[in-house]
């Protein structure tokens, strides 16, 4: 949240703010039972089930970073890597 | 930026054996997610919570968690949990039961920890089955459902978990669906603070049992039934009892202030030593 | 703890309540039932003088559960019932003994079964407190005879219980816990009380079911870092559910051994007049008080006949009652039950002496004259 308000300071905020951009999905296929509740309800349609009924990003782009399919994903096996994710976790984690 | 699921593998207990036992699509997977997000929002410490589980799928859930966990013996969790609670209050005691496990065998400790008043959460994982034993009707299963023991369709009427929580004097009762995680994780977060015998029902899905024998389909589709059909308690009160049939009434019931069992008791012991 | 080095006159249930208080015991959950609930009311009374717990639960079930829950934190805690609420407790008292909890069950038995007899003594459930709750599983069971008696045995059902990490049942009649008898508690430090062996490692190293030379693994307390798991499932020595066989296997020799290899401890019998006896009376409870005028009257008429008073019921003393059966030519065993003891001594006797039985069940107590009555079929 803190960036998008720098963003707002500077007066560089377009209309609709800039989302971070989604550079991965990892999906833990040791995990994923292939439930498919993350391809049903991501709001993008970013996500599909590959032949072993894993999920994977069909289309990456699309992805809006919105979190709802780490937030009902009941394996915990889907993590969304965003782009001040993967620079926090260079510098050090992102969190404890 | 919200973080998941890192943050619940922080708190999973690593020499686990996972993928967890439950079946894929379970809304127990979820429902451990949004109680480890709504425990980490509170900053209690893992060494303070207590999580005291039943018999059935539900009782799975707290060895998979790195806090001090008990798995009970059926519908007895929060005579445990009671026992841990009065000896050292320090402790944060959530228990986990499934709707058999709390309403059927457990039903007559769950009236009375309510009416107790003693501070602890109690989860219900609410699916209208006996899942773990395959597919059993409930005292949650509603009218005419089909079921391995109730093959003619139930003839009984079900028990309203957060309507019973509240007429037992619970101080706190919420109910919200697996759908909606993330209101999930705030009713959980506020039920842990809350003082006093907190309720949470979660009403999640049961697709390989319940589902199945009842032709509601897979769990994606039962969790669509949960969003097409949870209504919040504000809006539910200008709707009449027709309009409601069969819909789940979301958010919190009741929220109020009553002197808490282990406070009570600590006066007990102030005057019984006045005596001594 | 009471006042001490001065006489009382206490009933059964009150030095009950005292010996555990002296034992450390600071949790009671109890619930309401003739002949134990003047345990309950005394616990609700000086719980909370000792900065300990009372709570009065909705059933023996969730008094069971209660003091499981209790000891978890590391209090040593109690409950007390009859019959009725014995039978309901089964099930979590079978959870004790696999996740070796201890605590300490006090049954006071009375006229069974179902309702039978609330205020009648009875000895009836000798083998419910051994085999009540289902599975192979280890437990200890101490029956006291006198109100003094009622203060020792709390006392050593919790040390046994914190030593083995066991459930202990204190079980006795009716007669013994309603009858009032003069009793001075000694002083605290006169006491050797037993606490639980805590671990000694760091909590990442804790594991907390694995096994050692005594085959007692120490037990740390909900809150004290130690964040591990106790399930009512087979476990591992990490506290895991398993289902392997060689683990189960390990897993469930470990909770007999730790109880056989604790024998010479645990199992404790009172001998009367038992050096020359020809006769020997086995008996225990309050029984055991007539068994002693009996043996003392026939002594005046010249026979020698003596007593055995296992105060350990469980495990069974093998040893001592083989000894006996091969030095005397009749044994007496008189119970208030069918012979419920007395299967044990015959499972174990080959052929040593004649096993003669009296049992009593119309609710009144045993007599002497009764047991010299008996006494005439082998003098």
């Amino acid at each position: 949240m803190a960036k998008v308000a720098k963003q707002a300071k500077e007066g560089k905020t377009t209309k609709t703010t800039k989302r971070r951009k989604t550079v991965a999905i990892d999906v833990y296929k040791a995990w994923c039972k292939g439930c498919g509740i993350c391809v049903a309800f991501c709001p993008k349609g970013v996500l599909a089930q590959d032949e072993e009924g894993h999920a994977y990003a069909k289309n990456l782009e699309a992805c809006i970073a919105c979190m709802q399919c780490e937030l009902r994903c009941p394996d915990f096996a889907i993590t969304v890597i965003t782009e001040d994710r993967l620079n926090a976790g260079k510098g050090g984690s992102a969190h404890g | 930026m919200p973080e998941y699921t890192r943050l619940i593998h922080n708190y999973l207990r690593h020499d686990k054996k996972f993928p967890h036992v439950w079946c894929p699509g379970c809304g127990n997977g979820i429902l451990l997610g949004s109680l480890i997000r709504a425990i980490d929002k509170t900053g209690l410490s893992k060494d303070d919570i207590v999580l005291v589980s039943g018999i059935g799928c539900s009782g799975r859930l707290p060895v998979y968690v790195d806090f001090n966990t008990l798995h009970t013996t059926h519908g007895r969790a929060l005579t445990y949990a009671t026992g841990v609670k009065l000896a050292k209050p320090s402790l944060n005691v959530i228990t986990i039961m499934g709707d058999g496990d709390s309403m059927a065998i457990g039903g007559n400790h769950f009236i009375h920890a309510a009416r107790r008043n003693i501070d602890i959460t109690a989860i219900i994982l609410n699916n209208s089955i006996y899942g773990m034993t395959g597919g059993q009707y409930s005292p949650t299963t509603p009218y005419g459902m089909r079921a391995s023991t109730a093959v003619y369709n139930s003839i009984e009427q079900a028990f309203k978990i957060s309507e019973l929580a509240v007429t037992a004097g619970a101080v706190f009762v919420g109910r919200q669906t697996v759908y909606n995680a993330k209101l999930l994780d705030n009713l959980i977060e506020k039920a842990i603070l809350k003082k006093g015998f907190s309720v949470v029902e979660v009403v999640t899905h049961c697709h390989v049992q319940y589902g199945r024998q009842n032709k509601l389909g897979s769990a994606v589709d039962m969790l669509k039934w949960q969003r097409d059909n949870s209504i919040p308690v504000e809006k539910a009160a200008k709707m009449s009892p027709e309009e409601l049939k069969d819909k789940i009434i979301t958010g919190i019931l009741v929220d109020k202030d009553l002197p808490v069992y282990e406070e009570e008791y600590e006066k007990v012991r102030e005057r019984a030593k006045g005596l001594a | 703890m009471g006042n001490t080095n001065q006489p009382l006159l206490l009933q059964g249930n009150e030095a009950i309540v005292e010996g555990a208080i002296a034992a450390g015991c600071r949790f009671f959950a109890g619930y309401p039932i003739t002949p134990a609930t003047e345990i309950a009311e005394g616990m609700s009374v000086k719980m909370p003088m000792v900065d300990g717990t009372f709570v009065q639960m909705e059933d023996e079930i969730g008094s069971m559960g209660a003091i499981i829950g209790a000891s978890l934190t590391g209090v040593k805690s109690m409950t007390a019932t009859s019959g009725p609420g014995f039978s309901l407790m089964q099930e979590n008292i079978g959870f004790a003994c696999i996740t070796e909890v201890p605590c300490v069950v006090v049954n006071i038995m009375r006229g069974g079964p179902s309702t039978g007899l609330p205020t009648n003594p009875a000895q009836g459930d000798i083998m419910q407190s051994r085999w009540g709750t289902h599975g192979d599983h280890p437990i200890i069971v101490l029956c006291p005879h006198s109100v003094e008696e009622c203060f020792y045995a709390t006392i050593k059902a919790f040390n046994l219980s914190e030593r083995y990490r066991v459930p202990v049942i204190l079980t006795t009649d009716e007669v013994i816990a309603h009858m009032r008898e003069k009793i001075t508690l000694p002083p605290a430090e006169s006491l050797e009380i037993i606490e639980r062996v805590r671990p000694n490692v760091p909590p990442d190293w804790y594991i907390p079911y694995e096994d050692n030379s005594i085959g007692v693994p120490p037990m740390s307390a909900f809150g004290d870092g130690y964040r591990y798991h106790v399930t009512g499932l087979v476990h591992d020595v990490r506290g895991f559910p398993t289902s392997r066989p060689d683990e189960v296997d390990a897993f469930i020799h470990r909770l007999h051994r730790k109880i056989d290899k604790g024998l010479p401890y645990i199992q404790e019998g009172e001998y009367f007049l038992m050096d020359d006896a020809e006769v020997a009376i086995i008996s225990y409870g309050s029984v055991a008080r007539s068994a002693k005028q009996a043996a003392i009257l026939a002594r005046e008429k010249g026979q020698k006949v003596g007593v055995f008073r296992p105060i350990t019921i469980w495990p069974f003393m093998r040893g001592a009652v083989e000894e006996i059966l091969k030095n005397v030519r009749a044994v007496i065993i008189p119970e208030m039950n069918m012979g419920q003891y007395s299967r044990e001594v015959k499972r174990v006797d080959q052929g040593y002496a004649r096993i003669i039985t009296l049992n009593r069940v119309d609710g009144q107590v045993i007599t002497p004259d009764d047991i010299l009555r008996k006494l005439k079929e082998v003098y």
